[in-house]
């Protein structure tokens, strides 16, 4: 439904203002081109997009994904203070993490959601701190590899579609720390 | 360093294919069944990328994205984010495929190796589709008081812009 509403705002807004301003036929002219510049934007990131989603299955198939998890499962216990005791939904939150940051979006969703079923169990109808936490990394993009940007630049013909990924990895961090932060602060103020 | 960055692709592909292989995974199959959900994936944002680019292109051309840069740019260059990624800050946290196109759009406008193309870049890499994901954790979780969840979700946000833009300022200035 959002959708909707998006995209009649933008399509409304180019309409009005290509009239106000006089550029009336460059927006006719904007939406052929638009259209087709979807078609090949997709058809030029299919490639790196479809070797890392196999890069990945291979990650995924080969136990990376479940020794990272045990990795963060001591860092995790003391995120999740509340929960650090109950083994089911450490073990849901640690996985959805570590698929997180592997990439596997698809994987990462389905673990979030049981931890979240988990954890609100024990509170009915109201988000706890732990449940709040849990939405708030989930908001934050902690992909270490961020596939469909790096396809994006590589279609757009960059010298090397790769070299954002410190750039990434360095706001990534700076954005969940803000985010845990503020949760941590607020779940003080905010019963 | 820098060889290292430029041949990061080719080494985890390597250390991913070997550990696979000590593993006994059967690497191949693994390889191309990723592939083959790559294509599916492509498949599925293919009709709302080019609805959106549709829109974004039209957008473009009628002069409204610039005339909201000047609208609202002195206030995000003066936080250091470049004015010509409004766009981009008003569609990341509510729609993914949205934020998508009109990143894919300022990536090709301009340049991938650009300030602007980068920071673009950096921010669809490092937020993410705040409001369909509260959504859909809450809605699973069936919660009805979410407390201070979306406050401190939209903090994150806004130190992922910030946070981006900065990013490319500080590693990307090339003397």
């Amino acid at each position: 439904m959002a959708m909707s509403w998006i995209w009649t705002v933008m399509v409304a807004a180019a309409v009005l203002c290509g009239l106000a301003t006089g550029n009336g036929p460059a927006v006719a002219k904007g939406a052929l081109d638009g259209a087709a510049a979807g078609v090949e934007l997709c058809l030029s990131m299919m490639g790196v997009l479809c070797l890392w989603m196999g890069v990945m299955e291979v990650m995924e198939r080969s136990g990376l994904a479940a020794g990272l998890s045990r990795l963060l499962r001591p860092a995790l216990r003391r995120l999740y203070p509340d929960f650090a005791r109950d083994k089911k939904v450490m073990d849901a939150v640690s996985a959805n993490l570590s698929a997180n940051l592997l990439g596997l979006g698809n994987a990462a969703t389905p673990l979030g959601l049981e931890a979240a079923r988990l954890m609100a169990e024990r509170t009915p109808g109201v988000a706890s701190d732990g449940l709040c936490m849990l939405v708030v990394t989930n908001t934050a993009s902690l992909q270490l590899i961020p596939t469909t940007v790096a396809s994006l630049r590589a279609a757009a013909g960059s010298a090397n579609p790769f070299d954002i990924l410190p750039a990434v990895w360095l706001a990534s961090v700076i954005s969940v720390a803000v985010g845990i932060t503020a949760a941590k602060l607020l779940s003080r103020v905010w019963r | 360093m820098d060889l290292l960055f430029t041949m990061l692709v080719p080494f985890l592909m390597l250390a991913v294919a070997l550990w696979g292989l000590v593993r006994r995974v059967d690497l191949w199959g693994a390889l191309t069944d990723g592939a083959e959900k790559g294509l599916k994936v492509s498949l599925r944002i293919m009709p709302p990328l080019i609805g959106l680019l549709t829109a974004v292109y039209m957008l473009r051309s009628s002069g409204a994205l610039e005339l909201l840069g000047e609208l609202v740019g002195p206030l995000l260059t003066a936080v250091g984010i470049p004015a010509e990624t409004i766009g981009l800050l008003l569609v990341r946290p509510v729609s993914g495929s949205a934020a998508l196109g009109v990143g894919a759009e300022l990536i090709q406008t301009y340049g991938p190796d650009s300030p602007v193309g980068r920071t673009a870049a950096v921010m669809l890499g490092s937020t993410e589709t705040t409001f369909y994901t509260i959504a859909v954790y809450f809605g699973a979780a069936k919660i009805g008081k979410t407390r201070y969840a979306v406050p401190a979700a939209l903090c994150a946000d806004i130190a992922g812009f910030l946070a981006a833009s900065w990013a490319v300022k500080l590693l990307f200035t090339t003397p």
